[in-house]
């Protein structure tokens, strides 16, 4: 649970389509390239890093910390006008890619730069799930 | 110039299948890229330059990232149909002008599939679907996360942000059309409400109807007409994305663009009279600041205390309308207003408050799209018409 944020549903591609599967499943999924061993974020089925393609899912741990946060104090969006103050940040994962997420669990104030943090995934009702990151 | 003899095909693939539901439109792209790039025996690393219409998620900025190529010639050129062919001849003058050496141009789409496949109705840009769900209101949030980075990195305050925007506000005063005319001080931007932490309501450019033009005409022209022209003496460009999810956001694609700009133009940093820099908020100019050159990286908040981006005295005078911070920023795209102010430096016809003296080389530096995921980043230097 992530108090009042909303929970959007994503726009499912053929190819993330097991990469949402797993939020459903509380896993979340990286796309790792088989010939240059990088690992890829957002999810694709090509190595933006090599540009060959043989790219497969490996799972993340879920664990990181904060790349970066904003508190974000006023709001256009729909969903998350009335949720204000609420965190938008980069988790940089263990395994390297920083991701777009939200930091739920604790006052807005209190996050930090470097924090650690570990995921948690909010059902959206269609199959899948969003991943937010919470203190560890 | 002439683009006769100055470019080649060396590779073309078409995509097999005729019917592709299984795949969505960028994936597609991928895969003709990597068909056309093998037959030439090229690879990803060796494009510096890529087409692509309208279509393609947020153009070039989606599919640059993507695609994972590194640019330093883009083009979204939209004529329907004929975009592709357009694409080619834009590739060779770029070539032949040295703007690039490799052009990828691409194309896909997926009508036929369109209306039975598992994706919603209309398909979002490939980097949306990863950025667009946790609440990203406007650029503001993006923009918010940079600065935060930078004042963790290096120590960059919310006052010497705030001195970007006072210096805006100095020289908006003296324009007559200045959406925001009134001056304000560094305390007046930190007491403004907080909009998405670390940026308050007067860290943020305006909301504005409007636009602007520019006419470019050959050396030909120029000389026949009694109008003070301005010389274009260099550009650069590129898009600078995400990296595979190692997004950096202490610098921007100025550090590409604007050394291109500099040694085509013969000038450095040292030589420039007045700077346009898009101000879409402050923390904008001081990382700009710093990829340009004007001082080193980390040093932008403090370059600016002590007026130095106030004319007519200061050492940088920028943005001398008042910028997208207190002027204008029409249709939330701020570039044009900055070429236009520069046109009016180096013609002598800013404002007589706030014209540089004796002013020769100006440099214009456009963002679009974020520096907080993907950026288009352009720099023009521009001379007087003797220049
Ligand atoms: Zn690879």
């Amino acid at each position: 649970m992530s108090g009042a944020l909303p929970v959007p549903a994503p726009a499912v591609f053929p190819e993330t389509a097991p990469f949402w599967e797993a939020t459903a499943r509380g896993k979340l999924l990286l796309s790792r390239c088989e010939d240059c061993g990088a690992v890829i974020w957002y999810p694709r089925p090509l190595c933006p890093a090599c540009g060959r393609p043989r790219v497969s899912w490996v799972e993340a741990s879920g664990r990181g910390s904060v790349y970066s946060f904003t508190v974000v104090h006023r709001n256009a969006v729909d969903g998350y006008r009335e949720a204000v103050p609420y965190v938008v940040a980069y988790v940089e994962l263990e395994e390297g890619p920083r991701v777009l997420t939200n930091i739920v669990g604790c006052d807005p104030e209190a996050v930090t730069i470097g924090m650690p943090v570990s995921a948690t995934f909010d059902d959206t009702g269609h199959g899948s799930a969003l991943f937010r990151f919470r203190p560890a | 110039m002439s683009i006769r003899g100055a470019a080649f095909i060396a590779g073309a693939f078409e995509h097999p299948r005729r019917e592709i539901p299984d795949r969505s439109t960028y994936q597609i792209h991928a895969e003709v890229a990597a068909g056309a790039l093998a037959d030439a025996g090229l690879s990803v690393s060796d494009v510096d330059g890529y087409f692509c219409d309208s279509s393609a998620g947020f153009g070039p900025l989606s599919m640059v990232d993507y695609l994972g190529l590194h640019c330093t010639h883009v083009d979204s050129t939209e004529t329907g149909g004929s975009s592709y062919v357009v694409h080619v001849g834009h590739a060779a003058e770029a070539i032949a002008a040295g703007k690039c050496r490799v052009a990828l141009i691409t194309m896909a789409g997926r009508p036929r599939s369109a209306a039975t496949a598992r994706r919603p109705p209309t398909e979002p840009s490939p980097d949306a679907v990863f950025e667009g769900l946790w609440g990203m209101s406007g650029a503001v949030t993006g923009y918010a996360l940079a600065a935060q980075r930078h004042m963790h990195e290096f120590g960059t305050t919310s006052a010497q942000l705030a001195e970007v925007k006072v210096a805006a506000s100095l020289h908006a005063r003296h324009n007559p059309n200045a959406f925001l005319p009134k001056a304000v001080t560094v305390d007046e931007v930190l007491d403004s409400p907080m909009i998405s932490s670390p940026l308050h309501r007067q860290d943020c450019c305006v909301v504005t109807d409007g636009g602007g033009a520019v006419v470019v005409v050959s050396p030909e022209v120029a000389r026949q007409l009694e109008r003070t022209t301005v010389k274009v003496l260099g550009h650069g460009e590129t898009v600078k994305h995400a990296e595979a999810g190692r997004l950096d956001l202490t610098y921007t694609g100025a550090v590409v663009s604007g050394p291109r700009a500099f040694e085509e133009a013969g000038v450095t940093p040292s030589d420039v009279d007045y700077a346009s820099i898009y101000d879409s908020f402050t923390i904008t100019v001081i990382e700009t600041l710093e990829d340009l050159g004007f001082c080193e990286k980390g040093e932008g908040g403090r370059f600016v205390l002590d007026g130095t981006l106030v004319a007519p005295a200061g050492r940088l005078p920028f943005n001398t309308d008042g910028g997208g911070l207190c002027n204008n920023h029409p249709s939330n795209r701020g570039g044009m207003t900055r070429i236009v102010e520069a046109v009016r430096q180096l013609r002598g016809e800013a404002h007589p408050a706030v014209q540089v003296p004796d002013c020769a080389i100006g440099v214009v530096h456009g963002t679009g799209g974020s520096i907080g995921t993907r950026m288009g980043s352009s720099t023009l230097l521009l001379g007087r018409e003797d220049a």
